[in-house]
């Protein structure tokens, strides 16, 4: 029997009001620390920061309005998808199809435009056929048991069919209004405030909705959440419907940015980029633990090291070489640190 | 109060069995509780007796047999269909969530929540309601906004049984919720336990292993051995060392056939 128990005695005293007085005993310093990197966003953020120095110090370049509108290209789309892909490790799963969703949602828009819907109904119908396969991500997973890993490996080769066949293997054009397209992607401000603005609201419902709640509690103790009456079945399948649908809209996005419909855009490439973004900014595989704005951080890092790499004449070859190290770097680091983080207030 | 006439039944269950695939968990349970009423359930590891609380709690569905709450027939469809009829439980596995803060865990699924359809989580109501429960119980953690992973076995189980208590639940269940305390931390729940039997309304199950700990507050007693109950006496009736030859025989019979077979 273990007495591990706090002994203070006095029965009036308020839970909760304590431990603010013998916390005062550390240096102020390391008070001040300590709550900043409790923010598992904060040392991301700082990983960003000194990127974009040490990049701005080789290559003034680096800050120019084009380049920085270079970088909003590559970052905002894997941030959008690595939004979903937060939800749906949090929930303890995983989903490997979200990039070939994200070559599909476009097509299925360009098909139900070319059949007489306008172009906003379009959008929708393209993002319900990302959220049918996100369903069956769900359904399969949670239903018939299999690992997600299996279920959206399976869905992944059978999107990427579906898409090259309805596709034919060859690239369209989406046409809407000039207004339309540069609010849908093509304006890299409007880009930006996309995954600004999804990056806030989904932190928002990750932190302070039960929705969010109650994916933490899936993906924290599934038998537990279960024990306590949260559905855990659908919870998990939310989030993989969530996942595709914001794959569904970041291919959509890019689609009217590019001005073209590429059958063979995103794929795994996009798909490891979100999933990388969203590990590096602090969300963990094992579930029950992710943050949003973290993804969204994790993906301007991302895109600062390829851009910045690409300005300095850096082989592309060579910046996967570098992206390999910085992912295993950084996740070391991040593990350390929170271990450093919970040793300290225990 | 212990007076079992049947106007008071709270939750009776009838020919309960339970089979994990090849292994039976419980083979026929034939069980009864009355409002008021604290019963003990006893038993060897392995007895049954989580089985048996996670099919009050709707969670685990039996095999087969029958449950009767407030005299009708209910069939639990869902751990929800348990808690709205007023079941209320704290698993041997406590059912917390390690990232969650102490008050967001102790509202698990019954969140408040403001804007309506948003589910947006009111923490400030729970945080302070929490503060109160946890206070009027005499569990003490350091603060309700620490994760519960920060905190020791005993305040993790306090705060278990501060949920399920604070539901104002007809039919308490707690598998051997002072498993991981120290004598002072369970002679707390064990007043908490009291108190709500004083009220005369609840009906509470306590799993344990330390039996005579729990005996004072239990008003009967039932021992589960091969998935049958095959003890179900009084207190009054009873005595802890009568109990404790239970087990013992129990225990010499086990090893017997172990050595036999
Ligand atoms: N989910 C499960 N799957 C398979 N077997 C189980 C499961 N839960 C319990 N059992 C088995 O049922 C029996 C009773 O277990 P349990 O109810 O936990 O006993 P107790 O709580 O009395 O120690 C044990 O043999 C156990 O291995
Ligand atoms: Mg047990």
């Amino acid at each position: 029997m273990s007495q591990s128990l706090d002994t203070r005695s006095s029965p009036g005293a308020t839970p909760g009001e304590g431990p603010d007085a013998t916390r005062q005993a550390s240096p102020a310093w390391r008070r001040l620390a300590r709550l900043a990197l409790r923010q598992r966003e904060v040392s991301i953020f700082l990983a960003g920061v000194l990127l974009v120095l040490y990049f701005q110090f080789s290559n003034s370049a680096f800050l120019s309005t084009d380049n920085l509108a270079n970088l909003v290209q590559f970052s905002a789309t894997t941030a959008i998808i690595a939004a979903g892909e937060v939800f749906v490790l949090v929930s303890g799963e995983l989903d490997l199809s979200v990039g070939m969703v994200y070559a599909l949602t476009p097509f299925v828009m360009f098909f139900a435009a070319g059949a007489g819907l306008p172009v906003g109904l379009a959008v929708i119908v393209g993002l319900l056929a990302a959220g049918a396969v996100g369903l069956v991500n769900g359904v399969v997973t949670t239903v018939l048991g299999l690992p997600a890993f299996v279920t959206t490996l399976g869905t992944l080769f059978l999107v990427n069919g579906l898409t090259l066949t309805i596709s034919g293997g060859f690239p369209v054009q989406p046409t809407a209004s000039g207004t339309f397209t540069s609010l849908f992607g093509a304006s890299p401000l409007a880009e930006l405030g996309w995954a600004v603005l999804l990056a806030l609201v989904l932190q928002f419902v990750l932190n302070k909705t039960r929705w969010g709640l109650h994916t933490i509690g899936t993906g924290g103790n599934p038998v537990g959440a279960a024990e306590v009456g949260i559905k855990v079945r659908l919870i998990k399948t939310g989030n993989f419907v969530l996942c595709a649908a914001l794959g569904g809209f970041a291919g959509v996005l890019d689609a009217f940015r590019i001005g073209s419909i590429d059958p063979l855009a995103g794929g795994n490439d996009i798909m490891f980029a979100a999933m990388a973004a969203a590990v590096i900014g602090g969300t963990l595989l094992t579930g029950g633990s992710g943050t949003v704005i973290g993804a969204l951080l994790g993906a301007a890092v991302l895109g600062i090291l390829k851009d910045g790499f690409t300005l300095l004449g850096v082989s592309a070859y060579t910046f996967d070489m570098i992206l390999g190290a910085a992912i295993l770097v950084t996740m070391a680091i991040n593990v350390r640190l929170s271990i450093w983080r919970d040793q300290g207030e225990g | 109060m212990a007076d079992a006439s049947t106007g008071r039944e709270l939750l009776r269950a009838e020919h309960i069995a339970k089979n994990y695939g090849q292994v039976t968990a419980l083979t026929d349970i034939n069980l009864r509780i009355d409002r008021g009423e604290v019963l003990g359930l006893l038993g060897d590891n392995g007895a049954g007796k989580s089985t048996l609380m996670k099919i009050f709690t709707g969670f685990v569905k039996p095999s087969s047999g029958q449950l009767h709450f407030d005299g009708k027939p209910v069939e639990l469809s869902s751990v929800s269909h348990a808690r709205s009829l007023g079941i209320e439980a704290v698993y041997q596995d406590l059912a917390l969530i390690n990232e969650l803060n102490v008050y967001r865990n102790m509202f698990l699924q019954r969140e408040p929540v403001k804007g309506r359809f948003l589910g947006i989580l009111d923490d400030k109501k729970m945080r302070a309601a929490a503060i109160e429960q946890l206070d009027r119980m005499g569990v003490r953690i350091p603060s309700v906004d620490v994760p519960v992973a920060k905190l020791s076995g005993g305040q993790r189980q306090g705060i278990a049984v501060a949920r399920s208590v604070y539901q104002k639940a007809r039919l308490l269940l707690l598998d051997e919720p002072t498993a991981a305390m120290g004598a002072k931390e369970s002679a707390l729940i064990l007043d908490v336990i009291q108190r709500l039997k004083d009220e005369g309304e609840m009906g509470i199950i306590i799993i344990a292993h330390n039996y005579a700990q729990i005996f004072d507050v239990c008003d009967r007693v039932n021992l589960v051995e091969g998935g049958r109950i095959v003890f179900d006496k009084k207190t009054s009736e009873t005595s802890v060392e009568e109990l404790t030859d239970m087990v013992v025989r129990e225990y010499r019979e086990a090893r017997r056939s172990v050595q036999a077979g």
